[in-house]
């Protein structure tokens, strides 16, 4: 379900590899659902430097506010600007037109502790069943 | 708490892939798939609700109209039979328990919907203020399942289900009928600012007549219709909701809602003093708050000040409104910030947002 080519955190954030140091976040298929419609998305400006697991912007859904975090260190390279106007998109297509930042990885950071698709599944299917 | 309790439409609710939801231990329908298109069905169209969950306690006897208004603040005995009520259940030191409706079903025989978080302290304290009447208190929740048509094709659904005069059925009435051959109470009340109809049937008829009203609707447009547009669709419409805008440390007129506090009832009732005293010492009021912004007041967030940033009030429910397009808040400000245009901030996670007190309701059917 999740798409294989992609690393999951157990906070529900996706991080796809794109060229050389830099990588692609969003939520996941699961995380929208789960928040509902979403209306607002809140993200950090270009060249800020955020650590991992701290907040790098919020998500407003019609039932709530959630925050997204960080999976790994690095510096906001680019955010996804057609949110302001197309939120939704994190709904109809949280793995494409619906990614939020794209982040150069700090020096050392790498993506071996995130979650592999399989991983990820397994651990939504134990949360679900609580 | 844990989710133990399940509605007769549990199966249903799975089948249609609902996103369920714990609400006062029941396992209930938060959305269907997209509550924003919940929401415009009932605005436009209309919605079905499961709302089993609410309480149902049945009050009879030759004193149970006195009874209900010593235990209410209402004026219960003066409700005639075949029409409903809005009314509150308030503490000795006038603080809300919980807001209620009560159908009189007959001269001696009423039945109070409560919220369900509610039900079980509502029954209790209905029972203990009835000990000097000549009145039965019964939690009668397990016998009913209430579902709810709302909308404006409302009319026209029910109406193809039933033989019962609906454009007869004022608004807070009800009558003894069968809608697709279910005996129901059929009322026309509800929560969500449209016109639309309450039913009161037995558990095992729940499937039954839900996919009739699912089937009569679908043509007009009717969705099944989850908790969260609920939620926002009676934000709108400015009523307030037990646990946010009504407390035990609330009163009736902080809420603007002195007008179902009768104190001009003959006989004494629970709360009289203190709410006759609150009356005169209204300290904080309940507002609407709009703002030209995208980030939306949630419930707790501090109102402040534009200019000083010092604290004036507390957000009690918030969301982005389907119908309007913007962040709605209901909050309880300082009573001299609650003029409608008053410019107030909202610390929302540590920013301060521009907010503009408006005028409740937010929205008003046509």
């Amino acid at each position: 379900m999740n798409p294989e080519d992609l690393k999951y955190t157990k906070d529900h954030e996706w991080v796809r590899s794109l060229d050389g140091r830099r990588v692609a976040i969003g939520i996941t298929d699961f995380a929208q659902k789960q928040l509902g419609d979403v209306v607002y998305v809140e993200l950090p400006s270009v060249d800020d430097r955020r650590e991992a697991s701290e907040p790098f912007g919020s998500v407003e859904s019609v039932k709530a506010v959630t925050e997204v975090y960080m999976p790994l260190t690095g510096t906001i390279a680019a955010v996804n600007t057609d949110l302001d106007d197309s939120p939704e998109n994190v709904n109809t297509d949280p793995y494409g037109d619906g990614w939020m930042i794209e982040v150069t990885l700090a020096e050392g950071e790498n993506m071996t502790n995130l979650l592999t698709a399989h991983e990820y599944d397994e651990y939504i299917k134990a949360e679900s069943a609580d | 708490m844990t989710t133990d309790r399940r509605t007769p439409l549990d199966a249903v609710h799975d089948a249609l892939g609902a996103t369920m939801t714990d609400f006062a231990g029941w396992r209930m329908p938060l959305r269907y798939g997209s509550e924003r298109d919940e929401h415009t069905a009932v605005r436009t169209t209309a919605g079905l609700f499961d709302l089993t969950h609410m309480g149902e306690i049945e009050v009879t006897g030759p004193d149970a109209a006195r009874a209900l208004d010593h235990a209410l603040v209402g004026f219960v005995s003066k409700i005639g039979v075949d029409r409903a009520r809005y009314t509150m259940i308030c503490t000795e030191e006038g603080g809300i328990v919980d807001d209620l409706i009560v159908y009189r079903l007959g001269d001696e025989h009423f039945v109070v919907v409560a919220n369900a978080s509610n039900a079980d302290v509502v029954a209790g304290s209905l029972k203990y203020r009835s000990e000097n009447f000549d009145a039965v208190v019964r939690d009668a929740s397990e016998e009913y399942t209430l579902l709810a048509v709302q909308g404006p094709a409302s009319t026209e659904i029910v109406g193809s289900l039933t033989d019962a005069d609906l454009p007869a059925l004022k608004y807070y009435a009800i009558l003894r009928t069968e809608v697709a051959g279910v005996p129901v109470l059929l009322a026309r009340t509800g929560y969500t600012g449209e016109d639309g109809f309450e039913l009161f049937a037995a558990p095992d008829d729940a499937v039954a007549l839900w996919e009739a009203l699912l089937a009569a609707g679908k043509p007009h447009g009717l969705v099944p219709a989850g908790l969260s547009c609920r939620d926002t669709l009676r934000l709108e419409a400015g009523m307030p909701l037990y646990g946010h805008e009504l407390t035990r440390d609330t009163s009736p007129y902080e809420a603007n809602l002195g007008r179902v506090v009768r104190l001009d009832k003959p006989e004494d009732f629970v709360g009289r003093d203190a709410l006759a005293a609150a009356q005169e010492d209204v300290r904080r009021t309940l507002v609407g708050l709009t703002s030209p912004g995208k980030r939306v007041p949630r419930a707790g967030y501090p109102v402040v000040d534009a200019e000083t940033g010092e604290r004036v009030g507390e957000v009690t429910s918030g969301a982005p409104s389907p119908t309007l397009g913007v962040p709605i808040a209901m909050a309880y400000v300082a009573s001299e910030r609650a003029e409608p245009g008053t410019r107030l901030a909202v610390d929302i996670r540590g920013k301060a947002e521009p907010v503009e007190v408006v005028a409740l309701p937010f929205y008003k059917r046509a």
